[in-house]
């Protein structure tokens, strides 16, 4: 991929809401080429989606995040992409990742309570034909989150004026 | 009672910056563009091995000349990044921060009366370092329609029969200048013909943003008449870990262990051993920190050329040096009313040499958020003073 893509999406990725004409000066181009390269990324799927991190514990709003370790029998021909599909479908889940190791896929789901996210395990997802084994695990606390520390703020500590 | 001081040391002019430094200090919730040092922290890598160093209750003193683990770390850099080899075992030595090695160098090369060729702008600490080491220092007053890199006419003016050293401050504090191999190059055939050492200041040789950084030590025949001082301030974000280095011929570097062995002993061990770690496998933050160095650069001039504000484009360090010639003041006028109206600190021009008269120096070691407040406020100043006019 050439410097300027790179930088753009690197840009990007932590702040997608920069407008055109700034991220140009900032990259040292013209607007209309990083608006170009930008509708090229995102008809080829290069660029997925643009989302916001929220803290929703200080949102005040109940949230649950559960992590899902999948063991599934994979299907003749279609390996694990058939059971993926199955699950990635419902809203409430986050993402679903095909994991190398001791179980085949890592799920995050997200509901507003204990009890909606443990139903979601043993009434869609332990029941789907070749799902051979879960194990939950709820999130306690978020520490960082897409590469962002949720935990702390910074102050200024430098001298003012240095040489 | 007799009087305690020194009338050398006495003499010496405080820096220009501690005056502006006071008032800014008075001035709540001022933004301040006038920081010196990087606004990231050190990479995670080295702190990480800094706190490893310390839980391994490595505590002592090192070898005066510095860890042989990182002299050789720092010589395989310099060559990696300068194209000069050095012998880590006798032409290296770690210093506390690059601004110890200016100091020991000129006190090593200095008789009293020797002449050291200074260029201005640049580093406030220059000029009292060859005072202290009896040295005459001469200015060389660089100029801004050269963008301020040195040309061989100055150098030539300000040359005479006691000229011994030449200090080279690139890439620049305060002007962002940086000089190319084919500006080196008349340069060191000056200095080859003249017979004249060179101090070569190369602390922020990692930020430079058209081209890598080219040192004069690289040049054929000045390997042997130039003491490279280099650092992890700047470029690797470590300006409170207290760590530089000079490198150099022998004969000079043997002497400057002496001085250091008797003046600081050794480098921080703690800081050596993170160092080491920052040379290995630091070059990609190195280079994402690079990075938002040149958008904000970028960001800055094209602020400066909305807003009609004279500046040439700098390609080194962190800072812009624009002119704020057209408003009929002085540097120190501008900066002071600039921080009581709008509550923007920029340090003026002349801290850093007379010749920096008329401009400012401008940091953008700070986040983007802050330099856009920033130039929004100073947007409405300059507008403010045009029409006072």
């Amino acid at each position: 991929m050439d410097g300027l893509r790179s930088e753009i999406l690197k840009y990007l990725e932590k702040n997608s809401r920069v407008d055109l004409a700034e991220l140009g000066v900032l990259m040292g181009v013209d607007e209309v080429t990083v608006a170009n390269e930008i509708a090229d990324m995102e008809k080829k799927k290069i660029i997925c989606g643009y989302h916001t991190l929220i803290d929703w514990d200080k949102a005040g709003v109940e949230a649950v995040t559960a992590l899902i370790e999948v063991k599934v029998t994979p299907q003749r021909n279609q390996g694990f992409d058939r059971i993926a599909e199955r699950i990635y479908n419902y809203e409430e889940v986050r993402s679903v990742y095909l994991i190398s190791g001791g179980y085949d896929l890592l799920v995050t789901l997200e509901g507003k309570t204990l009890k909606e996210v443990s139903h979601f395990v043993s009434e869609r997802l332990s029941t789907i034909q070749d799902v051979v084994s879960t194990a939950t695990y709820f999130i306690l606390k978020k520490y960082k989150d897409h590469g962002t520390i949720m935990v702390r703020g910074r102050e200024e500590e430098r001298i003012l004026v240095t040489p | 009672m007799r009087n305690p001081l020194s009338k050398k040391i006495v003499e010496i002019e405080p820096s220009g910056i501690r005056k502006f430094f006071d008032l800014v200090s008075e001035m709540k919730d001022a933004i301040s563009l006038g920081v010196g040092e990087p606004d990231f922290d050190t990479p995670w890598r080295i702190r990480e091995e800094g706190i490893y160093s310390l839980e391994k209750g490595r505590t002592f003193y090192t070898s005066n000349a510095g860890l042989q683990e990182l002299r050789v770390e720092i010589c395989k850099y310099l060559d990696r990044k300068i194209h000069v080899k050095y012998n880590p075992g006798t032409e290296a030595l770690v210093t506390v921060g690059g601004s110890e090695a200016i100091d020991v160098a000129l006190r090593c090369m200095l008789d009293p009366g020797d002449e050291v060729l200074i260029p201005q702008p640049s580093y406030v600490s220059y000029l009292p370092c060859a005072v202290m080491a009896d040295g005459v220092p001469v200015v060389i007053p660089l100029q801004h329609e050269n963008e301020f890199k040195l040309t061989v006419e100055e150098l030539e003016r300000y040359t005479s029969p006691k000229t011994k050293v030449l200090i080279m401050p690139f890439p620049n504090n305060p002007t962002g200048s940086i000089m190319t191999k084919e500006e080196l190059e008349p340069v060191a055939e000056f200095i080859k013909e003249h017979d004249l050492y060179v101090l070569s200041d190369e602390i922020y040789s990692e930020l430079t943003y058209n081209a890598a950084h080219v040192s004069i030590a690289s040049l054929p025949g000045m390997r042997e008449r130039t003491i490279v001082i280099n650092g992890f301030s700047k470029g690797f974000a470590m300006t409170g870990w207290r760590l530089g280095y000079c490198c150099g011929p022998e004969a000079i570097i043997e002497q400057m262990i002496k001085l250091h062995q008797f003046a600081i002993m050794c480098a921080p061990t703690n800081s050596q051993y993170a160092a080491i770690q920052g040379l290995k496998n630091c070059d990609e933050e190195v280079q994402e920190m690079r990075k938002s160095y040149n958008q904000r650069r970028r960001f800055l001039m094209h602020e400066f050329s909305r807003m009609g504000l004279e500046c040439f484009e700098p390609f080194g360090a962190f800072y812009v040096f624009p002119s704020i010639q057209e408003f009929n003041m002085t540097s120190e006028e501008f900066a002071n009313r600039l921080l009581q109206e709008e509550k923007v600190a920029v340090v003026p021009g002349t801290a850093f040499g007379a010749c920096g008269e008329g401009f400012l120096r401008i940091s953008y070691a700070y986040s983007l958020e802050n330099l856009k407040e920033a130039l929004e406020r100073i947007g409405r100043f300059i507008q403010r003073l045009r029409n006072e006019r």
